[in-house]
């Protein structure tokens, strides 16, 4: 993943590697644990989390590509959780001040899922949701 | 019917250019002046979709069953036989009604022949471009696919088909089925300087490159306008994702709407999306993207007579879908004025082989890509009694066929077949030929498989399929139909959510176990495994079927029992 946001020229190395890594938050399975081992309480709606280059149906639920930008100011962390998957918490990014808070990475889905963008901006959490639907496939036309 | 209603459905029939013969309320008359039509504006376009490789005239008998569910229902397309008439105010019995239903379709068939034919359709566009020097024809996709000379040629005949037929540009789903290099190939050798291919939803997956032209900027007598190209969106997930591994789709907004404000920038005064979207996603589309003025669309099949006007934040834009299997051929007439439609009309023009003849050169053409091939096509492999049609929500009486074949063939009790929206019709009486199965059946990806699966897996199966079907957002539906099922019954809930749907499974009167595993055969899988382990084509298969049985009797249609949705104008 670390390497991934490197090579996608998103982060410095050094900004990726800036927060240690919070094992207990990757192991979480539902929203209010993944909140609690994130260390932050329940988020608010927000409208201005945008996803973008997120497909409704996933092509492969191997490699989703999802896009998230954050037009929140001081933003200064930004994650993917997917509710229906073994363990909810997919990445979290560290966004450092005068960084542009967009993200875009590619996600393992084992099912047809909501999809959390929940951001940390000025110590508040925000969080916008999309649903993308894993299929069988066949059938078309 | 009242007073009112009686004298719409008298001008809607003069319209048409029919009389009505007063003693069974069959129209009379082979006249033609349903193609007469003077023309009007500045700027005229002519579109066809979905032709599906049919060369030649035949019978495609209109779904009866094609519900839509919360918004969509009782709306266009989602309306069938009598409430589709009613809402078009097309007379009953009429030529029209003929092509746009499935209502008394036997004897309106044998009384109207057959639709469609790449000659007759020449004659048509040839006669309205006579009127109108400069109209573009746009083809809106899978006209490479669907006939036995499509797959043998990979697609030959119809690419040699449209460029005589002189198509301007077109875009694809079916095509990519031959897969990407032949596509690309085609693209860059037979179709240069002469057909453009648009797609702004094609992109590498690797960097999202675009693969094809997005976009192509025209201009007719002074005014400047942009087609743009919208691929069918869920190619790699309703077909062999295989066939275009290093390609990603998908409906793809954000990049529409800046290709439209980009042409918007070079002038364009009036923006059509040429869609395989389908007209669910086409409606949803015509909403939330601005600045498209005309979407004429495809890939659903629906024959809908006049365009349906969808507001968005920054103005309208109609949206038209224009069947399949080369039925019609749609006109739009526009009057620019000031940069915005003043005035437009629209037809959908049914194709009836015998009011238009068949146009020489393409006759020509016709005969020499079948030559090689028609002994092989000719043979008669059994005589229906029945009618044979495929198209509908559920079932049609050539699936059911597949299906009894395939259980028959394979020692299994229960078959699926895919809920396709192509495949041509045949008569009571008529020979089942070899050409008549390709029809129903010319796919890459034609194998027949056989598998043990669970109780559990088939309700997921179902679930999976029913929700690509009935899901409400219309961007979370794929087109196409529910798959045929063999022997399983089950009740279906249409306006139920995913996973609710399927509400009762049973084989042979008992309830099927989630636990059991009961043998299932079925054809078209998209899986990698499908084709790596292989299996019979399903034309051999099933041309093994037909000749044992010599003599096809008339279909029982395995149908689910439907609930919640009584009194929707989407069954007939």
């Amino acid at each position: 993943m670390l390497a991934l946001l490197a090579a996608a020229g998103w982060l410095k190395p050094d900004a990726a590697h800036a927060q240690a890594w919070n094992k207990a938050a990757f192991e979480t399975h539902d929203m209010a644990e993944t909140m609690k081992a994130l260390g932050g309480a329940e988020p608010a709606q927000s409208k201005d989390i945008v996803f973008f280059q997120t497909p409704d149906i996933a092509e492969n639920g191997a490699v989703v590509p999802i896009g998230i930008a954050s037009n929140i100011p001081k933003t200064d962390s930004i994650a993917i959780l997917i509710e229906k998957n073994p363990n909810m918490l997919a990445a979290t990014f560290d966004i450092p001040a005068g960084t542009e808070p967009t993200i875009s990475t590619r996600v393992k889905m084992g099912q047809t899922s909501n999809i959390y963008a929940l951001v940390k901006a000025d110590g508040k959490y925000y969080v916008a949701s999309k649903e993308v639907k894993v299929t069988l496939g066949g059938c078309g036309g | 019917m009242n007073r009112r209603e009686f004298l719409q459905v008298l001008a809607a029939a003069s319209a048409a250019g029919l009389e009505l013969d007063a003693s069974d309320g069959w129209a009379k008359g082979t006249g033609d002046a349903i193609y007469d039509v003077p023309p009007l504006g500045n700027v005229h376009l002519l579109h066809f979709t979905d032709s599906h490789a049919q060369l030649l005239p035949t019978y495609f008998r209109e779904p009866s069953v094609n519900i839509g569910v919360r918004g969509a229902s009782g709306k266009p397309p989602h309306l069938v036989g009598a409430a589709l008439l009613k809402y078009f105010g097309i007379a009953s019995r009429s030529r029209e009604a003929y092509a746009l239903t499935h209502l008394d379709f036997v004897q309106a068939a044998k009384r109207y022949g057959k639709i469609g034919g790449f000659a007759h359709l020449a004659t048509l566009v040839k006669r309205l471009k006579a009127d109108r020097p400069g109209a573009l024809l746009l083809d809106g996709g899978d006209s490479w696919q669907g006939s036995a000379t499509a797959l043998w040629t990979r697609g030959q005949d119809m690419i040699d088909a449209a460029k005589l037929l002189g198509v301007d540009a077109m875009t694809g789903h079916w095509e990519f089925t031959l897969g990407a290099d032949r596509v690309e190939y085609v693209v860059e050798n037979d179709f240069r300087g002469r057909i453009e291919f648009l797609a702004q939803n094609v992109r590498t997956a690797d960097f999202g490159d675009p693969v094809f032209t997005p976009y192509t900027m025209r201009e007719q007598n002074g005014v400047p306008f942009a087609i743009v190209g919208q691929a069918f969106p869920y190619t790699p997930i309703a077909n062999p994702r295989y066939f275009v591994p290093e390609w990603t789709f998908g409906i793809r907004e954000e990049e529409l709407q800046k290709a439209i404000d980009e042409v918007r920038g070079k002038g364009a005064q009036i923006v059509v999306l040429l869609s395989h979207n389908g007209m669910d996603v086409d409606l949803k589309l015509a909403s939330r993207v601005t600045g498209i003025d005309v979407i004429l669309g495809g890939h659903t099949h629906d024959g809908v007579p006049r365009p349906s006007i969808i507001a968005n934040p920054r103005g309208k834009t109609l949206v038209t879908n224009a069947g399949c299997s080369g039925k019609f051929v749609a006109m739009l007439d526009m009057d620019v004025k000031g940069g915005t439609i003043a005035d437009y009309q629209y037809r959908l023009l049914p194709v009836f082989s015998n009011m238009l003849p068949a146009d020489a050169e393409m006759s020509a053409l016709m005969e020499r890509v079948r030559a090689p091939f028609e002994a092989k096509l000719a043979e008669k492999l059994a005589v229906t009694e029945g009618l044979l049609y495929r198209r509908g929500n559920f079932n049609g009486t050539l699936d059911q066929l597949l299906l009894d074949g395939l259980m028959a063939e394979k020692g299994a009790e229960i078959a699926f077949s895919p809920g396709f929206r192509w495949g041509t019709s045949l008569l009571p009486g008529e020979a089942i030929t070899f050409e008549h199965l390709m029809n129903q059946t010319a796919i890459t990806y034609p194998y027949v498989t056989l598998n043990e699966l669970t109780g559990e897996t088939i309700k997921a199966l179902l679930e999976d399929v029913a929700d690509n079907l009935f899901n409400p957002d219309p961007y979370y539906q794929q087109g196409g139909d529910m798959v045929r099922v063999g022997g399983l019954q089950y009740v279906c809930d249409p306006s139920a959510s995913m996973g609710n749907r399927i509400v009762a499974m049973t084989l042979n009167g008992k309830a099927v176990a989630a636990g059991r595993k009961y043998k299932v055969t079925g054809w078209a899988s998209v899986s990698d495994e499908a084709r790596e382990t292989g299996g019979e084509a399903i034309w051999d298969v099933m041309a093994r079927y037909l000749r044992a049985q010599k003599t096809i009797g008339p279909r029982k249609l395995n149908l689910p029992k439907l609930v919640g949705v009584e009194g929707n104008p989407g069954i007939g």
